[in-house]
């Protein structure tokens, strides 16, 4: 009786073990320099952001609203301009411009500002996202072409995924209750459109394009710029690119 | 749209200090999810007061076992009554059954839940009760009569073997059920403890910390329970049943502060990015729910209550009223603390923005599903349905310290 059942806990926890490390094996990844590569003879969209080149003026933050009846309240935003001002004593302060005010130019005389500056942000559409990771019923996905999208038919409105997006990219939407975030403008992109934000800025200063073409303003882009993702340490590779971003931005 | 939703976030507007993602506004789990952990926590910390009894054969917490198992399952039926009301779509819940996303550490929700409470707690109950509802349903007429025979499923057997295989089962049952109790509790840590865009709750002391304060707060409860119920049935408190579940609270709180010691000393001796405003916030928004309540009347206020009467063994054995009070004060400030302790994670881990240059407030409706009267009806209805478990299963002869039946007496030795 001993016997046996010593032999059974035996086989037990080898059985247990060895698949726990084998799991874990195959969750880990076997490279450090590992990143999901974009899949070869397919789109994998990506988007560029000029900032020297965002003049604040927030006609992407509008045209957004319009195009994805996004709520006009100032709780929801699928893409928003952030605009830094840096003074000499080091104090950063950060403020969301609001669409239709303008900006006041108080940058010109005030002797006390270094730097200031506009940073346009969306959804990262990042290549490994949180937020797909820990939605409980699928509803937030991964489409082939690399755009993460929302569900609306299976969508519970648990909010974890909002909890789990770094970037505060997503918000609930209050008339459908769904979970609701940047698409690329999916509906336009997938007809050879470019998103609405990238059509309006009156700078270029956001760039559109599918990061496998050889050819294409957004390649160019990558080309031509010294590149930063936002928190690229927590690992959710964005897709968004940055040039001349500044190291305050988060 | 809902207006008031709206109203609100308009009110808060001007709360807002330095600078929050424009969507971070809304706090996105209210109230509710913080009654979410505070019940589960009481289901799990119940279950291992009970697991004392029948796995560590801690006798002197007998009176206590029954009545500990009763309040778990009463807890637990509330728990997900809390989690599928927050929810944007109610209606939907089933698609967390149906087609869950394996990734997601919530998605387990359904399973982890079912498995307790089929698997573990319903089963144990079952066991125990089992002789005890044949022997009842023979001397009652009418609906209890019905109920007992149902709910002993028709069985009839009260021979040695039939009970002896009864006191194997529970053996069994408990064993798989600590683990059980851990998971499930654990696990609600880890739904916070894995989202690496929170630095407050990222962390992986998080499940532990949860468990802990769990136990915490399960022992509490069932104390609390027993000093109030028993007079109330015509017993008499066991003092050394209390002076022995006390003594287990005790060390629990000890271990429990010191995790959470632990944590908040790596914290601010790492000094990450994230610092600064989880100071600041701590100094400002949670002052009063994290340092005044959770803190110093949660578990220092209890913890110098009760080693007072460790010290002065002498004077307080001599007065048991006076132990009496000092138990029952602790007992009911460290509910106090235990929620406050959920609190602080779930709304303290949405004030400050994901940006940390800034924070934002959390405006308490009271109406409403995701209200305070709403709460309230969830916290106080575990109560109703442990009313309505103790007519069903009565556990009183067991907390009046007489053996419940034969077999209690049996299983107890
Ligand atoms: S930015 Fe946020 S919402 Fe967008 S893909 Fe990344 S994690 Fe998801
Ligand atoms: S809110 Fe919707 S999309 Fe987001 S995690 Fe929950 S079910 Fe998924």
């Amino acid at each position: 009786m001993n016997g046996r059942r010593t032999f059974l806990r035996g086989f037990l926890s080898v059985l247990l073990s060895g698949g726990a490390i084998g799991g874990i094996l195959k969750i880990l990844p076997s490279k450090a320099d590992a990143r999901e590569a974009p899949p070869k003879g397919q789109k994998w969209y990506g988007f560029g952001v000029s900032v020297d080149k965002c003049i604040g003026c927030a006609r992407c933050m509008d045209a957004c609203k319009t195009e994805n009846n996004v709520p006009r309240e100032p709780f929801f935003f699928r893409t928003w301009v952030e605009r830094y001002i840096i003074r000499k004593n080091g104090a950063t302060t950060v403020k969301a411009i609001e669409p239709n005010v303008e900006p006041s130019p108080e940058t010109a005389s005030d002797k006390s500002i270094l730097r200031s500056f506009f940073v346009p942000k969306l959804c990262n559409q990042c290549a490994s996202p949180a937020c797909v990771q820990v939605c409980p019923v699928g509803a937030t996905f991964q489409t082939k072409d690399g755009v993460v999208l929302v569900n609306e038919k299976t969508c519970i409105g648990c909010r974890y995924c909002i909890q789990a997006c770094p970037y505060g990219a997503r918000y609930l939407h209050p008339v459908t209750h769904t979970a609701d975030k940047c698409t690329f403008c999916y509906h336009r992109i997938s007809q050879g459109l470019l998103p609405a934000c990238v059509e309006v800025c009156p700078t270029q200063a956001r760039i559109f394009g599918d990061l496998n073409a050889a050819a294409s303003p957004m390649s160019r882009f990558l080309r031509m710029n010294k590149i930063h993702v936002l928190k690229p340490g927590l690992n959710t590779e964005p897709k968004v690119y940055y040039a001349s971003l500044d190291g305050e931005v988060r | 749209m809902n207006p008031e939703l709206i109203r609100n976030l308009h009110d808060l507007l001007p709360q807002i200090q330095g600078y929050i993602y424009p969507n971070e506004i809304e706090i996105h789990w209210g109230l509710l999810i913080v009654v979410y952990p505070y019940i589960t926590g009481v289901v799990a910390g119940a279950f291992i007061l009970a697991s004392l009894v029948k796995v560590f054969n801690v006798t002197e917490v007998q009176p206590l076992y029954r009545l500990s198992l009763l309040t778990a399952l009463a807890y637990l039926l509330v728990a997900p009554m809390a989690l599928v009301s927050h929810l944007g779509h109610p209606g939907r819940f089933y698609e967390i059954l149906l087609t869950p996303n394996t990734s997601s550490a919530m998605a387990m929700f359904g399973f982890v839940y079912a498995w307790y409470l089929m698997g573990v707690l319903l089963l144990e109950i079952w066991f125990v009760h089992r002789t005890d509802m044949i022997e009842w349903a023979e001397h009652e007429t009418g609906v209890m009569r019905f109920i007992h025979r149902t709910l002993a499923l028709y069985s009839r057997d009260t021979g040695e073997v039939a009970v002896s295989f009864d006191h194997k089962a529970l053996k069994v049952i408990t064993i798989v059920g600590i683990p059980s109790a851990f998971l499930l509790h654990g696990y609600v840590g880890f739904i916070f403890g894995s989202i690496k865009a929170n630095p407050w709750w990222s962390s992986v002391l998080i499940p532990i910390v949860f468990l802990f304060s769990a136990i915490v707060s399960g022992i509490a409860l069932v104390i609390l329970l027993y000093m109030i119920l028993t007079p109330l049935t015509g017993g008499k408190i066991s003092m050394r049943c209390v002076d022995k579940a006390v003594d287990f609270l005790f060390y629990a709180v000890i271990v429990d502060f010191s995790l959470e010691l632990v944590d908040f000393i790596h914290r601010v001796y790492q000094s990450e990015e994230e610092i600064k405003i989880l100071s600041e916030m701590v100094m400002s928004k949670l002052f009063a729910s994290l340092i005044i309540i959770q803190v110093l009347l949660g578990m220092l206020v209890p913890l110098l209550l009760i080693s007072l009467t460790k010290i002065f063994k002498k004077r307080f054995h001599l007065n048991e009223d006076l132990r009496k009070m000092v138990y029952f004060v602790a007992v009911i400030l460290i509910q106090f603390g235990i929620f406050a302790t959920r609190w602080n994670v779930v709304i303290g881990g949405q004030m400050f923005s994901k940006s940390f240059r800034g924070l934002t407030t959390y405006k308490m409706e009271f109406g409403g599903l995701e209200g305070l009267l709403y709460a309230i009806f969830l916290l106080a209805l575990p109560i109703i349905i442990l009313a309505v478990l103790t007519k069903i299963l009565p556990p009183w002869k067991e907390m009046h310290g007489q053996p419940a039946s034969e077999s209690a007496e049996a299983a107890g030795s």
